[in-house]
């Protein structure tokens, strides 16, 4: 069954805000393999001309996916979460994610495209910190598989 | 590494184990628990070969090429993907993600166009894979 289109451009309420840690910061990397000490050592960090250690690059999804979630598992939007893949993922940094950061994200169903039967929804996530700084913006496209019809 | 960068530059090739163990841990840090990334039993009925790994585990490991080869990982101001064929891994043996990247351009503020690819046993498996790095200050760029 196909998807509301109505959902088109619609924006969602930001997220409760996420306090970014730096153990967390640390459990990504390792849950990457990635060694890197500007993810984990402060003086390393600073070294670079950062306040704090920072984030990788792909560290945002960890609030984008739920926050995107939230939107495609709503029974409203009438996706078949079943048949959902990653289709493509785009991380736009305005600067690097920092440990102490006060996140909120606000989801924006972008696009929602037909292709081969399949639904392809484009969804943009803006990153800010609670006093309006932004942070990084990541544009999802998530593939329903044959949900077209 | 830290620019100017030269257009066709190559950046340093690696090649990535993966191994179930690593898609539990992954599953545990970015919080996606799809039992497709490590219950081979759910992954076979929804008609995969095997497990398969987080694309976005994929992603990330992918982008280690360049955020080695730029020294700094805040240089990458952009990155993206497309995520065109799932990376099984069987236990215990595991897979191999083999990363290259490119220098494809240089804009006129110095950031690099970097085209990544990357491919398990000879297949690729992202597509598109683009990551723009910016020059270091000072780099005279």
């Amino acid at each position: 069954m196909p998807v509301d289109q109505s959902f088109r451009g619609r924006s969602f309420p930001p997220t409760r805000p996420y306090e970014v840690g730096r153990e967390k910061i640390r459990e990504f990397a390792d849950a990457i393999n990635d060694p890197n000490p500007v993810y984990r050592d402060r003086a390393a960090a600073q070294a670079l001309g950062y306040p704090d250690v920072i984030a990788p690059p792909t560290f945002a999804i960890v609030l984008t996916l739920p926050a995107g979630g939230e939107v495609i598992r709503d029974p409203e939007f009438g996706l078949d979460y079943s048949r959902v893949v990653h289709g493509e993922q785009r991380f736009v940094h305005h600067r690097p994610i920092l440990a102490g950061d006060l996140l909120q994200v606000v989801v924006t169903v972008e696009d929602i495209r037909i292709a081969a039967g399949n639904e392809l929804i484009t969804n943009r996530a803006e990153l800010m910190t609670v006093a309006g700084e932004q942070v990084c913006t990541a544009y999802s496209v998530i593939v329903g598989r044959g949900t077209a019809s | 590494m830290s620019g100017p960068f030269t257009v066709g530059e190559e950046l340093p090739a690696q090649e990535f184990p993966v191994v179930r163990a690593d898609l539990v841990r992954y599953a545990g840090a970015s919080g996606d628990f799809n039992p497709i990334h490590w219950n081979e039993r759910f992954a076979k009925d929804v008609g995969l070969p095997d497990v398969i790994a987080h694309g976005m585990f994929t992603m990330a490991t992918a982008v280690r090429v360049v955020t080695d080869w730029a020294g700094d990982p805040g240089a990458v101001v952009e990155y993206s993907v497309r995520f065109t064929r799932p990376v099984v891994v069987p236990d215990p043996e595991g897979a191999t993600i083999a990363v290259s990247g490119t220098v494809r351009a240089v804009r006129e503020d110095g950031a690099a166009e970097v085209d990544l690819t990357a491919t398990v046993d000879g297949s690729t498996v992202l597509a598109k894979a683009r990551a723009l790095v910016r020059p270091r200050a000072g780099s005279g760029a």
